[in-house]
């Protein structure tokens, strides 16, 4: 094996210094795309330089003193900035000799997901500043053009320097609405469904998201319930990504990530014991029901229906009402479940195909005669083909009309 | 850095400025916030302005001066005066904003003001 190579040494430091780095180099600027050019510029010497010289004792201060010097040759290079710049570039110097303290990804982070950023770019925003990814990859896991993605993003960090957000911890008043945002923005990263499927997203990534977050507010119990519950899901991805479709009551249970479940177990335990309840550890805590399984043999149908209720309480959702719902109809009661189906709105009641699917349930339990109608539209809604095929095979191939 | 506050009020807010049982209330209200924020020194300048009762809005089409009295869009909401304020950042600017007694029945938008031309 030997030591690493400087390509090595420096692969390692930007893929886990990259944040740190541009936190650091954006403080005191606010102005993402000057920091990022900075740092690719420093990254790009240090691929050129290291493997002459030799990888430096600290790559990390290495890389942040060449793009510090890179970011005020860019700051000088820029006529239309003014000389305000100057002291910007002060402040960010300032700021970089306590760097090693002081980790402003936070900061970083809560930019990103702040209230004057539109919803949809702050999850692109933060995988982009805290771990690097480029446009084009975050654009192809979330099914965007990758023009579109590379506008948004830039837009974006055009309003973070000309509105000059705050990069700071919010205060203390604001700091569960803003907690509330980012952590939404996090988990839009996973990129998962209603039931805890995954189709979109970049599940790893927003895992290593939750986990920066972790350490640097250990204390957050909804921060720890973010984590669980997509570790719980996580977990299942070998029991659930095959060719066939496994409803989650049926997975085979030893396919599930034992590691992965015991640390979300675990996670949640903990959350707990800070006593504030919260729409993450809510669903974390109907993850941990369905884990339940694997040992007791049973599913808990009561504990589910309880932690359902809470949920639409703390995060109301039109998913969440449909699997209170589906939870109902386990529970024995078809009619109820129906009737649960029928308080949502018109459009989704036609056309989401999870409402589809436990309405043709619960019309098949009752045994009446619009059954075999409900489940064709059910069918006819499906977009996944292992899904759909599931579905014939439960309720038959639909009659064409 | 400089933010403008666009104070956006409903027609019931304006109507409350001269209500004899409001006024004092209505008032009140907008002198607390003014005086809050003259006493943070973070006002530039700023001015209430009359009603849109009181808007005359004009256009030059083909060449031609055209007057219409009343304001440029017949919206709910209408600009009520308006806050030049310095302060470090966006978020400072938006903790103002929502200071504002129209914040709870109006609306405040809150720009970025053009610096000086070089």
């Amino acid at each position: 094996m030997g030591t690493p190579s400087a390509a090595e040494v420096a692969e390692r430091a930007a893929r886990l210094s990259y944040g740190r780095l541009l936190a650091i180099l954006a403080a005191g600027t606010r102005d993402l795309p000057l920091a990022e050019e900075a740092l690719a510029v420093a990254f790009a010497r240090a691929l050129e330089v290291w493997p002459r010289q030799g990888v430096p004792a600290n790559p990390e201060g290495w890389l942040l003193t060449v793009a510090r010097n890179g970011l005020s040759n860019l700051y000088r290079h820029d006529r239309t900035r003014a000389a305000a710049t100057e002291e910007l570039i002060l402040r960010a110097e300032e700021r970089a000799d306590r760097a090693v303290q002081a980790d402003e990804r936070l900061s970083l982070m809560f930019v990103c997901a702040h209230p004057a950023i539109d919803p949809a770019a702050r999850t692109p925003l933060m995988l982009q500043a805290v771990l690097g990814l480029d446009a084009a990859r975050i654009a192809t896991a979330f099914l965007v053009p990758a023009a579109t993605m590379g506008q948004r993003l830039v837009r974006a960090k055009a309003r973070i320097r000309e509105l000059r957000l705050r990069f700071a911890l919010p205060e203390a008043e604001d700091l569960p609405d803003r907690l509330a945002d980012m952590l939404e923005a996090i988990y839009g990263a996973f990129g998962a469904d209603w039931d805890g499927s995954q189709a979109l997203g970049l599940p790893e990534e927003a895992i290593h998201l939750a986990r920066v977050l972790l350490a640097l507010i250990p204390e957050e119990p909804e921060v720890k319930g973010l984590l669980a519950l997509m570790l719980y899901i996580h977990a299942r991805r070998a029991a659930r990504d095959g060719a066939v479709f496994v409803p989650l009551s049926e997975q085979d249970a030893t396919l599930w990530d034992r590691d992965q479940v015991i640390e979300a177990e675990e996670l949640l335990t903990l959350a707990s014991r800070a006593g504030r309840f919260g729409r993450f550890q809510c669903e974390a805590a109907i993850q941990s029901v369905h884990v339940q399984r694997a040992i007791t043999g049973k599913l808990n149908l009561e504990a589910l229906e309880t932690l359902h209720g809470l949920l639409t309480q703390f995060h109301p959702t039109v998913g969440g009402q449909v699997a209170h719902a589906a939870v109902r109809r386990l529970q024995g009661e078809p009619q109820e479940a129906l009737a649960m189906l029928d308080q949502l709105p018109d459009a989704v009641r036609i056309g989401y195909q999870p409402a589809l699917v436990l309405r043709a349930h619960c019309l098949r339990d009752l045994g009446r005669t619009e059954a075999p109608e409900a489940a064709r539209a059910a069918i006819l809604a499906t977009q996944d083909d292992r899904v759909a095929a599931y579905l014939v095979q439960e309720f038959g191939r639909p009659l064409r009309k | 850095m400089h933010y403008m506050l666009m104070l956006n009020e409903t027609a019931e807010e304006f109507a409350r400025r001269t209500d004899p049982g409001e006024t004092g209330a209505y008032w009140g209200g907008w002198n607390a916030f003014i005086g809050a924020m003259a006493q943070a020194g973070v006002i530039v300048k700023g001015d209430g302005l009359q009603g849109p009762t009181l808007a005359t809005t004009v256009r030059i089409k083909d060449g031609k001066r055209h007057v219409q009295d009343g304001p440029f869009a017949d919206t709910k909401e209408q600009l009520g005066g308006y806050f030049v304020i310095d302060v470090p950042d966006l978020d400072a600017a938006l903790d103002w904003a929502a200071k504002a007694p129209c914040a709870l029945t109006g609306s405040v938008e809150v720009r970025p003001v053009l610096p000086p031309m070089a």
